[in-house]
């Protein structure tokens, strides 16, 4: 991926405003973006929603179709998380395989999912060692500016809570098994100051980014950090404490 | 998807429309922030973004053309777009469908005002039912607009078919998968000239030109859809 160029007055702004407490839009160090979810738009999909924080922009969609067990889980349906960045989304998105950008984003929001056990996936199976459902998340970044594990996990848990049993007589549930609603928030470090919620030219200046997914009951169940810079250990109980505030808001968006 | 007993009932399809007749047409333009241009189109149950980007430096360089811009297309679908899902990332068809999208708007463009340069466009199936090829030509089409690309005209486009005998504009998948003949169509309205054409079935010589008018008259209507999408973001409307 081509990296993009940032210049430094445009650097050295948003250095300074962080450590004034002050974000280039306006924004509170501890405030989110506005966000919209919207459902089941895509008919073809058993589920689908478009979420926008700002103007990063997500689409994803669910589809449960049958498939083989992993030998060491005959009973157990299976979960496949894929992204893709289009190029449509960014100048720096270029098309071809998935690069470690869009790798690391399916494999972080498919922890979050995995690791929350919200996908009763072990009632998903049809006959043991030979046929169980598989739950397919596909994420389409169409805009990009920022925040992508983020959106794209709030996306995920909105398409899946969206989602419709298959019409298929192998299929025996009432509904989609869905138990939990784990939220995924970023928090980059600018210069020593924590900010929640990172736009595309606040991950370019910032040091370094933890990705935090929390449970209903505010635990954690999957995290990641990214970036070439550090976190102190007080800067994680910190991110810790502005990811939970924000994980109960981000939450109400999914009903 | 079963085959339905009849696909024509009374002279009318089985979603109620006339053989002539288009399917709901919805076109945005300027949806996504990062692009130059894009545009959102909803035609019947497709639903499909597109991006532009440029025109901008050719990287890889050895690609550019010295005395003019180069255009690119890719179509791709979401994985969710489809009843089966589908694998990501292109396929022989995808491919096959962004060369011929490329070839329907180069002579609209003016390649030798940008030497060196690309345009990108990027087609976006979000949600496919026929006619995928036609429902990016036209998002792509107003997504270069709203990029500020000169072009000599706006590239339209729609599918004429035939169903159990009898000529259809715009098909849904059924009429696609069970009738006999899909022709898909983009012309450069003003000009009336043909940019794409392709077709896979059966059409006597009569069919056929009977078949390309429905197209010219489809286009047409597609056609305003497109302007007004741009007026809508555009047009400056005077205080009294």
């Amino acid at each position: 991926m081509m990296a993009e160029i940032v210049a430094k007055v445009k650097r050295d702004y948003i250095v300074a405003l962080a450590q004034q407490d002050k974000r280039a839009d306006g924004r509170a160090l501890n405030q989110a973006r506005q966000a919209s979810v919207e459902t089941g738009l895509i008919t073809t999909a058993n589920g689908s929603a478009r979420v926008k924080l700002g103007n990063t922009h997500v689409l994803v969609g669910v589809k449960v179709e049958k498939g083989e067990p992993f030998p060491d889980t005959p009973d157990s349906g299976i979960l496949m998380v894929s992204a893709e960045l289009l190029p449509m989304a960014s100048p720096t998105f270029e098309p071809g395989p998935p690069r470690a950008e869009s790798v690391e984003l399916a494999r972080v929001v498919d922890r979050g999912i995995r690791e929350s056990e919200c996908i009763e996936l072990d009632k998903l199976s049809i006959k043991s060692g030979e046929e169980v459902w598989t739950v397919f998340i596909d994420i389409d970044v169409l805009d990009h500016d920022g925040n992508l594990i983020a959106v794209a996990e709030l996306a995920a848990m909105a398409a899946l809570l969206n989602t419709k049993p298959p019409e298929d007589k192998a299929w025996t549930l009432p509904k989609f098994p869905i138990v939990e609603r784990p939220v995924a928030v970023t928090v980059a470090k600018i210069d020593g100051k924590l900010l929640v919620d990172p736009s595309l030219e606040e991950e370019q200046v910032m040091d370094a980014r933890l990705t935090l997914t929390l449970k209903e009951d505010g635990s954690l169940c999957a995290m990641q950090k990214g970036g070439i810079g550090y976190f102190t250990q007080e800067e994680v109980a910190q991110a810790y404490v502005l990811a939970k505030e924000n994980a109960r808001e981000l939450r109400k968006l999914l009903g | 998807m079963n085959k339905p007993e009849k696909l024509m009932v009374d002279g009318k399809r089985l979603d109620g429309r006339a053989p002539d007749e288009l399917r709901p047409l919805k076109i945005v333009a300027g949806v996504l922030e990062r692009a130059d241009g894009s545009a959102y189109v909803e035609m019947g149950n497709n639903k499909v973004f597109a991006a532009v980007y440029g025109p901008k430096e050719m990287h890889p360089r050895h690609d550019a053309k010295s005395d003019m811009a180069v255009l690119r297309c890719r179509y791709n679908m979401a994985p969710f777009s489809v009843d089966d899902r589908k694998r990501p990332g292109q396929d022989r068809r995808s491919i096959e469908i962004s060369k011929v999208t490329r070839d329907a708007f180069e002579p609209v463009l003016f390649p030798e005002l940008y030497p060196r340069s690309v345009v990108d466009v990027f087609i976006e199936i979000l949600q496919a039912d026929a006619g995928t090829r036609t429902a990016g030509i036209n998002a792509a089409s107003v997504a270069l607009a709203d990029a500020g690309i000169p072009m000599k005209d706006l590239v339209s486009s729609v599918a004429v078919g035939k169903v159990e005998g009898t000529l259809v504009l715009d098909l849904t998948k059924v009429e696609d998968q069970y009738g006999t003949t899909d022709m898909p169509v983009a012309i450069i309205p003003r000009k009336k000239a043909i940019t794409l054409l392709q077709m896979d079935g059966h059409f006597t010589g009569e069919e056929f030109s009977r078949a390309i008018d429905m197209a010219f008259q489809g286009c047409q209507k597609i056609y305003e859809v497109q302007r007004q999408a741009l007026k809508d973001k555009y047009e400056v409307r005077r205080e009294e």
